[in-house]
């Protein structure tokens, strides 16, 4: 019996979780060769290590093909309806800091606030005839986001890349991104809005809550998290 | 809950009663156009309906309702007046509660008339009532128009009026707004600091950076002028703005409602053909054998979910069966013939039933 801990595959993501797991007792490593997609748990019996896309991590959870999992909260509201039902938090990992924020070219000195989004939305679809757009691959956070504080006349158009560019080419009028510290928002000339910040994310263990919990899962969890002092 | 044979023999019982009354059967594609859907319900839509592509034909949607397929269909090729009943599936993403269905049947009624609103509004009322009678319904109304009218009736500015009546439908962006007109709410630091040195006339464009994107300097400079010419306008007064709360609050029997509606039209005096318009049809109601007398009212209702309706809106209930939707639900939606119409309107009011409601209900009844 064993339970599944899927982790970031690559990069910074992947290292610091696992500096993260040893600075608590568990030692996490790759089998294999620098290739081989695998990896190995020692200081606690029964959990195997799964190395996933961090991307992904939200739907494995989701559909409990893995117990436990690492990932950034963004992608967590991001990737699941109803993520509260689907997966439980079980602990901020202090790193993979991002927060997701709307920002405006810096030209628009009259848009500081949603507020003003929303009235600026509406004189742009006047003036051009089609709704104003905002570049983002976070769709459901942001229209939920919009609708919440009743911003409309808006559309959202998909950037999976380069996002901050997109007002210069023209593809969009303002965007909504993860920065870490805005460098790269203020060098593409944008400004994040004063009540713009949509959520503050970072790495966090998870918990499936549809995954097999059997008496014996739970016993190998509880060890875990007994191993790592997060049983408190 | 999914659509079973005997709800598929509800729609087709309840569309020949439709049928029976003078409407004419119409059909409508399941895809429908996405651009039409997003331009009228704003980005919100994609949360609620199925998009799909086509190579051909670009960005579809399922059906989410049939309104808007069977205006368009009128605006395009019908001949006022006209009465008109269909039935099929609507599709509707859930995001929220797996429970409820993303596909089920709608059966509805719409008239396009221009000669008397009250009475088509009583039509429809009345004849869903009549169809639903057997379940032992509880009846909500409500009247956008009311609240358009006091809008309206305001003494400040188009521009200001024009944005209470864009948010409309959601009612806490249209209370923040009201807040500010009406001087409530202290201004933003950042809306203060620009006003100032606009009245200074300082370079507001100093260290911004180059021109960026498509929406140009001359368009926030006009965006500023509107800001500075409002800023100058009085706020809102204090006995409007509560006038503004007494009618958004009324929440009673019908004819209860006349009379406050009439009290409160002395002191605002161009809500008055509105409350002309809810007086006869409240009459045309109880010459169908409507007992207005018993019949609930909220001048609130159907605001934050019905959002092209824009008068005489309704729903039925299924009491102590909050497990429920709505069996029935309409209302009034003018604006909504101006905005498929291309430059044509004409009066329409019309509403839906959910035939899987009605035999759940029939079942409990039997």
């Amino acid at each position: 019996m064993s339970i599944k801990l899927g982790v970031p595959s690559k990069g910074r993501l992947m290292e610091k979780t696992f500096d993260w797991f040893g600075n608590h007792g568990v030692g996490l490593r790759r089998s294999g060769g620098d290739r081989e997609y695998a990896g190995a748990v020692d200081g606690v019996e029964g959990v195997e290590l799964v190395l996933l896309s961090a991307g992904e991590i939200p739907r494995e959870l989701a559909a409990g093909r893995i117990h436990l999992g690492v990932t950034g909260t963004d992608l967590v509201r991001e990737k699941l309806a109803n993520w509260e039902n689907r997966v439980a938090e079980l602990a901020p990992m202090g790193f993979g800091h991002a927060d997701l924020v709307i920002a405006v070219p810096t030209l628009w000195v009259d848009v500081d606030t949603l507020d003003d989004l929303d009235a600026a939305a509406a004189a742009f679809r006047k003036n051009h005839g089609y709704r104003l757009r905002i570049a983002t691959k976070y769709h459901r956070l942001i229209r939920e986001f919009l609708k919440d504080n009743g911003v409309a006349d808006y559309q959202l158009i998909d950037s999976q890349g380069a996002t901050e560019g997109t007002v210069k080419n023209e593809t969009a009028e303002a965007v909504a991104d993860i920065t870490s510290t805005g460098d790269t928002l203020r060098a593409n000339h944008l400004k994040i809005l004063a009540d713009g910040l949509v959520h503050k994310s970072q790495a966090t263990l998870l918990k499936s809550r549809k995954a097999p919990w059997g008496d014996a899962e739970r016993e190998i969890l509880n060890a875990l998290l007994g191993k790592m002092g997060l049983d408190k | 809950m999914s659509i079973t044979s005997e709800a598929r023999a509800e729609a087709l019982r309840l569309q020949a009663f439709f049928a029976a009354n003078g409407a004419k059967p119409v059909e409508t594609d399941i895809l429908q156009s996405a651009e039409t859907l997003l331009d009228l319900y704003g980005e919100d839509i994609r949360a609620r309906a199925y998009v799909t592509s086509d190579p051909m034909r670009g960005e579809q949607m399922l059906r989410p309702d049939f309104t808007v397929p069977v205006v368009q269909r009128h605006m395009a090729e019908g001949a006022d007046p006209a009465r008109y009943t269909y039935a099929g599936e609507v599709f509707r993403r859930q995001e929220v509660d797996d429970r409820r269905p993303s596909e089920f049947l709608q059966v509805g009624y719409e008239i396009f008339d221009r000669e008397n609103p009250a009475n088509a509004d009583a039509e429809v009322f009345a004849l869903f009532q009549e169809v639903l009678s057997p379940l032992g319904l509880r009846a909500a109304t409500g009247d956008i128009g009311i609240l358009k009218a006091a809008i309206l009736g305001l003494s400040t500015t188009e521009r200001r009026k024009r944005a209470l009546l864009r948010h409309i439908w959601r009612p806490r962006r249209f209370r923040s707004l009201l807040d500010r007109f009406g001087d409530r709410k202290p201004m933003p630091d950042s809306r203060k600091s620009l006003l100032k040195a606009a009245a200074a006339g300082k370079d507001l464009f100093a260290n911004v950076g180059p021109e960026n994107g498509v929406r140009s300097k001359a368009e926030v400079q006009a965006r500023i002028e509107v800001l500075v010419a409002d800023s100058k306008e009085p706020p809102i007064s204090e006995s409007e703005v509560e006038l503004l709360d007494d009618i958004l609050s009324i929440k009673e029997k019908m004819p209860m409602v006349l009379s406050q509606l009439l009290d409160i039209s002395v002191d605002m005096p161009t809500i008055a053909p509105a409350v002309q318009r809810f007086k006869a049809r409240q009459k045309a109601l109880a010459e169908r054998g409507v007992d207005v007398d018993d019949l609930n009212f909220e001048t609130s209702y159907g605001r934050a979910s019905m959002e092209y309706y824009d008068g005489f809106v309704f729903g039925f209930y299924a009491s102590g069966r909050a497990d429920l939707p709505p069996v029935a639900t309409g209302g009034r939606y003018d604006a909504l013939t101006a905005v498929l119409g291309g430059g044509r309107e004409i009066p329409a009011v019309g509403g839906v039933i959910r035939p899987e409601v009605v035999s759940i209900l029939r079942g409990d009844v039997s």
